[in-house]
């Protein structure tokens, strides 16, 4: 089938065209997903684009995005397919007159119509380009997983009723993990692994101004620098590439055209979502700025 | 027996892989196996069919360009990202002499390679003869210094083998890893002083017009060099290891450099770099531990019959009852006690200890911890009081009073004061952890306690930090207690305190 990136930095370029920011490793993990047709396996902290890397790259290659959120408890019937059974039992109720024979009932609900198709024989079927987003798949039990597995090793189905349903085409892949739990060996194997990690200045910095473009370069860089600096703190939950371009819009409409300390105090809740997190932030980054520079490089050694 | 099963691999990776360009002929796929087992060595679990996709993925990219080179035998190899370290170390072994750019044939000769790039790269300077040579080591420093607060990075580059060519002293065949010679290098450069430099010269820069106090800016302004000086110091240690390398071979270096993985670090022995990234290890295991309970937790017992839902849902199948609903029941939080034991003998066991205490009470809202020598403690309120770990270390060992007579672990007596103190506050939703060597020096074990304990608590366990074959050596009397306890588990590494949680939430 048709190859949809030529080159690694094909990659890059299109997905920056969709104000998605890809460094080598993503980029270099999604050229490699589409040659080698496997699936990825993305893991990270939350909030750094795991998701939104699946919905960039279906909106850069004109692709239907489907996705699986997966939860405890999810099973077949709600990832693969079920059979509709109030339809089935209101077809035969409605035969009853007609007195049918067995053979007609039986085939006539077993049919497409009466199928209702989950995100995975969803994505199966699909006749036109697909990419498929599995999301928190740490969440689902071992015996889920191993279904998954099945699906997508061979990426086909079998339905008794209907016979295997094999797919059109290799979509794209995407299963995101929060790492609640170690993921099995088998699906690990299958999958190309990819780790997503809080950008660095530089491209926190690019991202902030895609995706806030009436901001301006130094107040871009500010953001980025406050951000940097909180995460080197011990907080509970760093902030989400996703809760600094929160922020960045704040402040753009609060009208703020640099940062200072008071305006860090009154918008650190946009940052930062724990009380223990932003009482730290403001007394690391309000009150006291200054001192700690050898301190903080020797405890490093 | 190892060795026959790396041939086959080889010899079927050879068969699978087509070998249309270059790539996987002879000598490059020689290389890429030899990383491969590589990898292996250092406890990467890599399978065969990782190493047939690796193979097949490094047809795909040109293998000129090192970083997507990397970054895709990474997706193929590495699964966890626990192990990416060990990955990039290997492959800066393995694939430093294919960086491209400088040849590695001058190396054994101290300083020619210096010279040979300074002489085409550095723009500016001084050109006069043998420039490298020629220049004082104060001018040295004074590029590194500018070529920092430009963040100029091929300069940068230039001067890190400059200075490895001056200052490290290398000497060919020499045994050593690189990190002897890193410091070498670094403290002829001065580095630690450099950030301060770095800051004093922007001030300078700054001059007139510069806002004198901004604590904020010169926050920002710190970091930054701090990440610059962190940038510059991993290329002066890619230049030695290249160097070193060059000097002793891939197979040496890559064996020298080899450090056990993450979950593989004795917590006994753990160096201070490796117990902050134990640290941040120990976080998600504690919210996989919580996660998991939680789950375990509302699958196991249903609630009552929703006769509501039951008798609504009825009506899609005509009236009939056939799927009864059920109500679901709010999960109980879990109740747990953790007693430590604190003495010399596991001090560096007590640090990893608290730290996991720390993170689970993070977690769950009904931890408390109790912290002994020969006397015992509650150190509760002095994780929940600190903000960081560090400070809550700081409290649990100024503040707990966990003397009672010598301050030598006596595990009886302390059990004994638990007991009389809060047996009454155990339920059957309390599970109890102990974590000590139990090297009681000979006094009176007072396993009752624990016997009793175990009879009102859910689940009672052990943890010990001692390697298994010491146990129950000289006064270690773990088996005492052990015959009390729903599980004794060795927990000296994060592979077992993962098993012990795994086991936990099986149990």
């Amino acid at each position: 089938m048709a190859e949809r990136f030529a080159t690694v930095n094909e990659v890059v370029d299109r997905l920056r065209e969709v104000d998605y920011l890809a460094d080598t490793g993503i980029a270099g993990v999604v050229y490699l997903a589409d040659r080698l047709e496997k699936p990825v396996l993305v893991e990270g902290p939350a909030g750094v684009g795991k998701t939104e890397l699946a919905k960039a790259i279906a909106a850069t290659t004109g692709s239907r995005l489907i996705r699986l959120q997966c939860y405890e408890g999810l099973d077949e019937s709600k990832a693969l397919y079920e059979w509709n059974y109030k339809k089935q039992l209101l077809r035969i109720q409605a035969d009853r007159e007609h007195e049918t024979d067995w053979a007609t009932v039986e085939s006539d609900i077993f049919s497409e119509s009466f199928l209702l198709t989950r995100p995975l024989l969803e994505a199966i079927r699909a006749q036109e380009s697909v990419v498929l987003l599995i999301d928190e798949v740490d969440r689902v039990e071992i015996e889920t997983e191993a279904l998954l597995l099945e699906v997508l090793s061979d990426f086909q189905v079998s339905i008794p009723e209907l016979g295997t349903i094999v797919g059109q085409q290799r979509p794209i892949v995407l299963l995101t993990s929060n790492n609640t739990r170690e993921l099995s060996e088998a699906l690990k194997r299958r999958c190309l692994y990819l780790h997503v990690d809080y950008p660095d200045l530089e491209r926190e910095k690019d991202i902030v101004r895609v995706r806030v473009p009436e901001i301006d370069e130094a107040l871009a860089e500010q953001v980025a620098q406050v951000v940097r600096s909180i995460r080197a703190l011990d907080v509970k939950k760093a902030p989400s590439i996703s809760e600094t371009i929160d922020w960045a819009r704040t402040l753009m409409y609060l009208g703020h055209s640099s940062v200072d300390p008071e305006v860090i105090r009154d918008t650190l809740h946009v940052l930062l979502k724990y009380q223990a997190d932003i009482a730290k932030a403001k007394k690391e980054l309000v009150s006291q700025a200054n001192g700690g520079l050898v301190k903080s490089e020797r405890a490093r050694q | 027996m190892a060795f026959n099963a790396a041939k086959m691999v080889d010899a079927m990776t050879r068969s699978q892989v087509e070998v249309p360009s270059g790539v996987g002929s002879g000598v490059m796929l020689d290389v890429f196996q030899g990383f491969v087992h590589e990898l292996r060595a250092a406890g990467l679990p890599v399978s065969m069919t990782e190493n047939l996709d690796a193979m097949r993925a490094v047809e795909l990219v040109p293998l000129t360009d090192r970083d997507s080179l990397r970054e895709v035998l990474a997706a193929t190899l590495v699964k966890h990202f626990r192990h990416r370290a060990a990955f990039d170390t290997a492959f800066d072994v393995y694939f430093a002499l294919y960086s491209g750019g400088v040849s590695p044939e001058s190396d054994g000769e101290e300083g020619e390679l210096g010279e040979g790039e300074e002489a085409g790269g550095v723009p500016g300077q001084q050109g006069s003869g043998g420039s490298g040579e020629g220049m004082g080591n104060e001018e040295l420093a004074e590029m590194l210094l500018s070529a920092l607060m430009n963040m100029d990075r091929e300069q940068m580059r230039q001067l890190a083998a400059m200075a490895v060519s001056r200052f490290a002293g290398m000497e060919p065949g020499r045994p050593v890893g690189g990190t002897y010679y890193l410091y070498r290098t670094l403290r002829q450069l001065d580095y630690d002083a450099l950030a301060g430099r770095m800051a004093q010269r922007a001030a300078e820069q700054a001059g007139d017009e510069g806002e004198p106090e901004d604590p904020l800016g010169s926050r920002f302004q710190r970091e930054e060099f701090e990440a610059r000086l962190r940038e510059f110091r991993d290329l002066v240690e890619a230049e030695i290891r290249r160097r070193l390398v060059a000097d002793r071979g891939v197979g040496a270096m890559a064996r020298t450099l080899r450090k056990p993985l993450p979950e593989d670090v004795d917590f006994m022995h753990a160096s201070r770099e490796e117990m902050a990234q134990l640290q941040n290890a120990i976080e998600p295991l504690t919210r996989a531990l919580a996660a998991r309970l939680a789950q375990r937790r509302r699958r196991r017992n249903r609630g009552h019959l929703d006769f509501r839902a039951t008798v609504r849902h009825s009506l899609s199948y005509g009236g009939v009852p056939a799927e009864p609903k059920f109500k679901h029941p709010r999960p109980s939080k879990p109740d747990i006690m953790v007693v430590a034991d604190i003495s010399g003998s596991v001090a560096s066991f007590a640090r990893f200890t608290l730290q996991f205490v720390y993170a689970m009470a993070g977690q769950f809202s009904k931890v408390r911890s109790w912290v002994f020598i020969d006397g015992i403690d509650e150190v509760t309120r002095h994780f929940s009081e600190s903000d960081e770990i560090t400070e809550a270390i700081h409290r649990v060992n100024t503040e707990a009073d966990v003397v009672w007579v010598d301050g030598h672990s006596d595990y009886g007596h302390a059990f004994d004061v638990f007991h009389d103190r809060h047996l009454h506050e155990i339920t059957s939703k309390t599970s109890i952890i102990l974590l000590g060597d139990a090297r009681n020096n000979y006094h009176a074990s007072q396993a009752w306690v624990l016997k009793e304990l175990r009879q009102k608590a859910r689940r009672l366990f052990w943890l010990n930090p001692e390697p298994r074959g010491y146990w129950d050596t000289g006064d270690s009397i773990v088996s005492d207690y052990g015959i009390h306890c729903d599980g004794v588990y060795e927990c000296r590494n994060l592979r077992q305190l993962e098993r012990f949680v795994a086991a936990v939430v099986e149990a």
